[in-house]
């Protein structure tokens, strides 16, 4: 039983124990567990593998190897404490940044090791086909640095969040690819370090192009998709080190990302494809300034005369809960209410925020409890009989356009149907409109009235009001 | 500019044009606001309470040569010369029954503005008089009728026995309609209401109300274009007369509302269907200044039958809730005055190309200008039945079943190729792959929705295993590659830590109610 072997086999326990831990976090009952599972393989993944550095290479390299993981240990877990949960996209896409990078160093250091050791433990097309490996790892870790550096700063304000709109863009992005084809078949045959620096400046240009040119409403798309891409960059280190527990963990990672995304754009009625490829955002706005008539104000005193008149009340969060940071007066209208005997529910669009299950956080954190907190389509049969809808910083979700307006650019979209309720209130800064730039008539129909101003100021002015 | 607010004259009208709370948002519109002494009296607002708001308190000829003058009810013939020349006048005219007044105001270079003719749409609805007047005169109609009644409107079982539900019958769901079966469902009783407008049927619903149609299957539904209802056809109106006859011999209260604009309200409800009712039953008439909607109704009198139905015509059933009607009238005025007032300087600006403000222009310095050209309410053209079906979407451009079906072939032959083909450790890994992606698949497939955030946190923690290969790679001899995969193994270490971290903070969080 040699440490390669003892490893082999941790590593098998560890995927099992990765499967688990997914698996467990698809319910909140057993969510917990499911961490304790990743945490568990997690260590006997690192364990095995320490293990087998230490067996072959005694003494080298154990200190910096030891000094990392601590340093990088206590980097992530003092991010871990201080990130608000409104600045949980911006850490995760951080994070997945990290993984993109860690993916092109490994692949560099396949190279390297190629070339310091000449072409021994690689014979023939083995060694032609970790060429191909490690060109493939390092173009995929590339676009997963840059794309979620980009998607960091968009989501953290730091660039603007709008698409960027570079000429004939859907020719540079499989220009891209084309060239990335003919690179690796290059580097195949003759392997040389100009080709790897030049492939990892394409990638990292190519991921930055992808989601710069992709529009901020976008973003839960965006964010699952870099989880993606993190994954099948881990999956591709796997390849080029031999490594069954990279591939398995990337895999997984890869395809659960993928399907996230997926759950996003049907959420968004949108091709994955034409998200991904930055196409959408860019569609004419349908009809320009069409009159809609005028919307009402209301006064944060009447609001909380119409609220604590209703037998039941539903509200529907959006970004700008976030923004506002709107989440704890609005638990603690949640908590007063019910206190009172309304029935209070949250309903909440599939890509509302700008992570996926952003809102669900943001609720949680506010100690809302998650068995009143339900999605779309469990809610959305229920407007018709609910008394006061509260809008709170969600705009596109709720546009009636999108259900009844054939030529709106978010047609198709599924949208909680608000405004079949008795009353709505839109908590919302100005008339502007949302992310997808598209007007919204509900602002506007006889049973909707429009509160300005901040909505963590407008919630707890309703507080008060309720006293 | 100054605005007058005048002491009503009329015998009986409670209500004042302004209220403290109304002058204070005209003052930050920037006007000065002159009230006549005693003006809010009626309406329980102490001059004191104005003077606080910022009005200044005047007499009467002050108030009344203001540069706008506001009233609730219309000069009589004999006021008129009291208002200043090039002066505005806002208020309640009915122009369309008083010509006589019309032509007056516009014998004069004045301005006189209606604040009944506003046009019954979304964007003009705060200012809709009409409406806001009828909403209380509506609740107030069942008030009145609970009071002359003799019995609960809820049922009860009690000890002393069980008390049956009062049955409510409303004619006419406008808003007053509307007004009334919210305010007598929420009293208990049991309402019904007719129309001639289908579209109300929700609305009456939505209040607690029980939709009465009338069925008359020859003729077209009447969808109302201009938001009133029209006068109705003879079947109709033969169809309307049974149902109205059979439940005026079933229920206790009847409160009519119909109005058709500009002509005398229809007859709904004749002596025989009084005479069939029980004794005891109330019938409001909200149309008795109209002429009535009930034969034998008198204007501003209570009646009773022979046979014990008490018939109530009151017309200011609005101005019996003096206090709430001020607030609103006068809240109508400042919204139109924000209209007129687009520099907020207080400075009015009349744009007789906006359809409001040429709606309720019925005098414009001198120059008559009633009636005012039609206004469409609805953008939609009024013909439900025919309308179009919404263009067929265009199809998107999915691959038909037979391409996906050869797509996937090719896939799987070439993955079979790939791993029939290619040297020994690649077909292993590739079913590794292969399978972890099935299932990753499957396990993922089942997420609560509410857990994608922490389940994206943890698949990122996860993926940070590619530590794994950094280590791997750290015992080489070699600086550069010690160099990289020890910066690997930090940024990897970072993710794995934080990831799992915030996982476990952000679960900490989700408790079930």
């Amino acid at each position: 039983m040699s440490a390669l072997s003892i490893a082999n086999a941790a590593y098998l326990v560890a995927a099992l124990l990765f499967i688990l831990s997914l698996a467990g976090l698809s319910k909140h009952e057993t969510a917990r567990n499911g961490v304790w599972y990743g945490i568990a393989g997690m260590i006997i993944a690192l364990a095995a593998t320490i293990g087998r550095v230490v067996d072959g290479h005694p003494g080298y390299g154990i200190g910096l190897l030891i000094g990392a993981v601590i340093i990088g240990a206590a980097i992530g877990l003092w991010r871990a404490r201080i990130v608000e949960m409104t600045g949980m996209p911006e850490l995760i896409a951080l994070l997945h940044s990290f993984v993109g990078l860690a993916a092109v160093l490994v692949g560099w250091n396949g190279f390297l090791e190629v070339e310091r050791n000449g072409e021994g433990g690689f014979v023939g097309s083995l060694l032609r086909i970790h060429h191909a490996e490690v060109f493939i790892g390092i173009f995929i870790g590339a676009v997963t640095f840059t794309g979620s550096i980009v998607a960091f700063l968009k989501l953290s304000a730091r660039i603007t969040s709008a698409p960027l709109m570079l000429p004939g863009k859907n020719v540079l992005n499989v220009g891209a690819l084309v060239v990335f084809v003919v690179l690796t078949v290059l580097f195949i045959v003759h392997p040389q370090l100009w080709l790897i620096v030049v492939v990892t400046a394409l990638a990292l240009a190519l991921g930055w192009h992808l989601v710069a040119s992709i529009g901020g409403g976008d973003m839960p798309v965006v964010v699952s998709m870099l989880n993606s891409y993190s994954g099948w960059a881990a999956a591709a280190s796997g390849f080029l080190l031999n490594n069954d527990v990279l591939i398995v963990t990337g895999a997984l990672v890869g395809s659960s990302g993928a399907y996230l995304s997926y759950i996003m754009c049907q959420a968004m009625n949108r091709s994955f494809i034409s998200v991904i490829a930055g196409g959408f955002g860019i569609e004419a706005k349908a009809g320009g300034e069409e009159d809609y008539g005028e919307h009402r104000e209301i006064k944060a005193e009447d609001a909380a005369e119409l609220l604590a008149g209703a037998s039941s009340v539903v509200i529907t969060p959006g970004y700008g809960m976030a923004v506002a940071q709107a989440q704890y007066p609005v638990a603690e209208l949640t908590r007063r209410l019910r206190e009172k005997g309304v029935n209070v529910r949250f309903g909440i669009h599939p890509v509302a925020g700008r992570l996926p299950g952003h809102m669900n956080v943001l609720l949680a954190e506010a100690k809302v409890p998650y068995d009143i907190v339900l999605e779309m389509d469990e809610i959305n049969d229920d407007f018709a009989a609910t008394d006061v809808v509260l809008v709170i910083g969600a705009n596109d979700t709720v546009n009636p356009a999108a259900a009844e307006d054939p030529g709106s650019p978010i047609a198709g979209m599924p949208v909680l149907r608000v405004w079949e309720a008795r009353d709505v209130i839109v908590f919302k800064r100005s008339m502007a409109t949302g992310y997808a730039g598209v007007q919204n008539p509900l602002f506007f129909r006889d049973n909707t009235q429009m509160l300005f101003g901040d909505a963590k100021d407008r919630v707890s002015a309703i507080l008060d009001a309720l006293g | 500019m100054l605005i007058g607010v005048t002491r009503e004259t009329r015998p009986g009208e409670t209500r004042v044009a302004a209220t403290p709370a109304t002058v204070k948002q005209l003052v930050a519109l920037g006007y000065d606001v002159l009230v006549e002494r005693g003006a809010g009296e009626l309406s329980s607002f102490a001059d004191e309470a104005y003077a606080e708001a910022g009005a200044r308190i005047g007499t009467a000829e002050e108030a009344w040569t203001a540069d706008v003058v506001f009233r609730v009810n219309g000069p009589t013939l004999e006021e008129v010369p009291r208002l200043r020349d090039g002066s505005v006048l806002v208020s309640l005219l009915a122009p369309a029954l008083n010509p006589e007044l019309v032509d007056a105001l516009a014998a004069r270079p004045i301005t006189a503005l209606a604040m009944d003719a506003v046009p019954r749409i979304s964007r003009a609805q705060s200012l809709d008089v009409l409406s806001s007047m009828a909403n209380i005169a509506g609740y107030r109609a069942v008030v009145e009728a609970a009071h002359e009644f003799g019995r609960f409107f809820t049922g009860q079982v009690t000890a002393a026995g069980k008390v049956p539900p009062a049955k409510v019958l409303v004619a006419g769901a406008g808003v007053a309609g509307l007004a009334a079966i919210g305010a007598a469902s929420s009293l208990g009783a049991i309402v019904r209401a007719t129309d001639p407008r289908p579209e109300v049927a929700d609305q009456v619903r939505s209040l607690g109300g029980e939709y009465l149609e009338v069925i008359v299957p020859e003729e077209e539904k009447q969808i109302s274009a201009d938001g009133y209802a029209k006068a109705t056809s003879e079947a109709y109106d033969a169809a309307a007369a049974r149902l109205y006859s059979e439940q005026a011999a079933d229920v206790d209260i009847i409160i009519t509302t119909a109005l058709i604009p500009g002509r005398p309200a229809p007859r709904l409800i004749t002596a025989a269907d009084v005479a069939a009712m029980k004794p005891g039953s109330v019938i409001v008439d909200m149309a008795a200044a109209q002429g009535g909607n009930v034969e034998g109704s008198v204007v501003d009198q209570k009646i009773v039958t022979d046979n014990g139905v008490t018939i109530i015509g009151y017309t200011d059933l609005a101005g019996r809730l003096p206090t709430q009607a001020s607030q609103l009238y006068g809240t109508n005025l400042v919204n139109l005055m924000k209209l007129l007032t687009p520099g907020k300087d207080g400075h009015l600006v009349l744009d007789l190309d906006d359809v409001v403000q040429r709606g309720i222009t019925v005098v414009k310095d001198g120059e008559k200008l009633w009636p005012p050209p039609p206004v469409q309410v609805s953008a939609t053209p009024p013909a439900p039945v025919a309308a179009t079906e919404p263009a067929p979407q265009e199809e998107k451009k999915g691959l038909s079943p037979a391409v996906k079906l050869g797509l996937i072939a090719v896939g799987v032959v070439v993955l079979f190729l790939v791993n029939a083909l290619a040297p020994a450790p690649l077909p292993e890994h590739f079913t590794v792959l292969t399978l972890a992606i099935v299932v990753g698949f499957y396990v993922i497939g089942k997420v609560h929705h509410a857990l994608h955030t922490p389940l994206m946190s943890v698949t990122n923690a996860i993926s940070g295993v590619i530590v794994v290969g950094a280590l791997l790679q750290v015992g080489q001899d070699h600086l550069a590659i010690r160099l990289l995969a020890t910066a690997a193994i930090l940024l990897a270490s970072i993710n794995v830590f934080g990831g799992f971290a915030v996982t476990r903070r952000m679960l900490g969080m989700f408790q079930k109610g």
